[in-house]
């Protein structure tokens, strides 16, 4: 039983890498965490998930806005960015600059395509990460014990 | 927060205003078996080292803060781009305090500006990584950790000038990167932190590159090329 929840977990992570949802650094959290520290990846997961979504909204409540402060917004999404790029979530990450571009060209119809794209792919690796850190808790720790030796 | 076998183990505070990069540095930190302090603001920051956010020199512990402990502190590890204080103005304060200035301090940040490496190495940074940081980087804190301790004796009998925006005269490396003279008429270039700089971003700049897949993310020397043409847009 634990042997085909770990292998779908290991299919799961796997195929977000070579989806380009994450990148390398999340191999390096994963390298970080220990028996010291045994729910740093899960921490740090959560901490991004929630970040997320608050940020999201309030680049809709930014971008709502009849004269809208892209300085405001480029500063949302340069937060967003930077979380991402630490927990190794690249194909977000990859948006928010984009997301940056529109708000340099003030570019309200970009920003708001980007906005779409960026909340699309933030709910669909949140979701991932939730069937991570939520079904398969245990065996995530088990999982990034073993995916070292994969990596 | 105690001061624990000050001998054994180096001290490192790091600063930054995001809750997921303190994680980070901090697990980095002690993945490498440093002792860690994390702060998320350069006046909290300066508030640890000892300093009041009014004056740049030494605080005696019996200064105006009487809960205030003085923490011995081998290395200061800050973002750049923070609202308020950024890990530049940071650096200012520490260099040009007489108890502070030979901490030494690392800035790190998210994007591949050069001027902005430059100018910090300019002025007194020992390093400059590029974010996310990763576990290679830690391995380069060594040297400028042990550096310091050696260097940890009484305070030097001239002392400094308020801070001037000179260059320290102590590296030679330095001058290289002097050599540039880059024109930077503003006080922060970050744009991410617009709502504590009076200067907006430069419009069109070709500065706000993103050096994401660089393969050489924590070059600090840089050699002298022209300042908006290095990162390449991946």
């Amino acid at each position: 039983m634990a042997a085909a929840l770990t292998n779908q977990l290991h299919a799961l992570v796997n195929n977000m890498f070579a989806t380009g949802l994450l990148d390398d650094q999340f191999q390096q959290l994963q390298m970080l965490q220990d028996s010291s520290a045994p729910d740093f990846v899960s921490e740090v997961v959560t901490l991004f998930c929630d970040d997320g979504e608050r940020i999201i909204g309030e680049l809709a409540r930014q971008l709502d806005k009849p004269n809208v402060d892209f300085d405001r917004v480029d500063s949302f999404a340069h937060q967003l960015k930077g979380s991402s790029a630490s927990v190794g979530a690249q194909q977000v990450k990859n948006t928010c600059i984009q997301f940056r571009e529109f708000c340099q060209q003030r570019s309200r119809d970009g920003c708001l395509k980007t906005l779409d794209l960026v909340r699309t792919e933030f709910y669909d690796l949140r979701n991932k990460f939730q069937v991570m850190l939520q079904v398969l808790p245990n065996v995530l720790k088990i999982h990034l014990t073993l995916s070292i030796e994969f990596h | 927060m105690t001061v624990v076998d000050s001998e054994s183990r180096f001290h490192v505070l790091a600063v930054d205003d995001s809750l997921i990069d303190r994680k980070l540095i901090e697990m980095l930190l002690k993945n490498s078996s440093y002792q860690v302090t994390t702060v998320d603001s350069g006046s909290k920051a300066l508030e640890v080292l000892g300093l009041t956010d009014e004056s740049d020199d030494s605080s005696s512990p019996s200064s105006s803060c009487p809960d205030h402990q003085e923490i011995d502190v081998n290395l200061i590890i800050t973002d750049y781009c923070m609202p308020g204080m950024t890990g530049y103005d940071l650096l200012k304060r520490v260099k040009g305090s007489s108890s502070l200035k030979d901490i030494p301090v690392v800035i790190m940040s998210s994007e591949n500006v050069p001027s902005r490496i430059n100018r910090c190495l300019e002025d007194g940074a020992e390093e400059f990584f590029l974010k996310p940081v990763k576990l290679a980087d830690m391995k380069k804190l060594k040297s400028h950790l042990l550096k310091s301790k050696q260097q940890h004796v009484a305070p030097q009998p001239q002392p400094q000038p308020d801070q001037q925006p000179e260059k320290p005269p102590r590296n030679p490396e330095d001058e290289e990167a002097a050599a540039e003279a880059i024109p930077d008429g503003i006080v922060s270039d970050c744009s991410c932190c617009s709502t504590s700089c009076s200067n907006k971003r430069k419009a069109a700049t070709m500065e706000e590159q993103e050096g994401l897949s660089s393969p050489e993310r924590t070059k600090p020397r840089l050699s002298s090329t022209t300042s908006s043409s290095l990162a390449v847009e991946t």
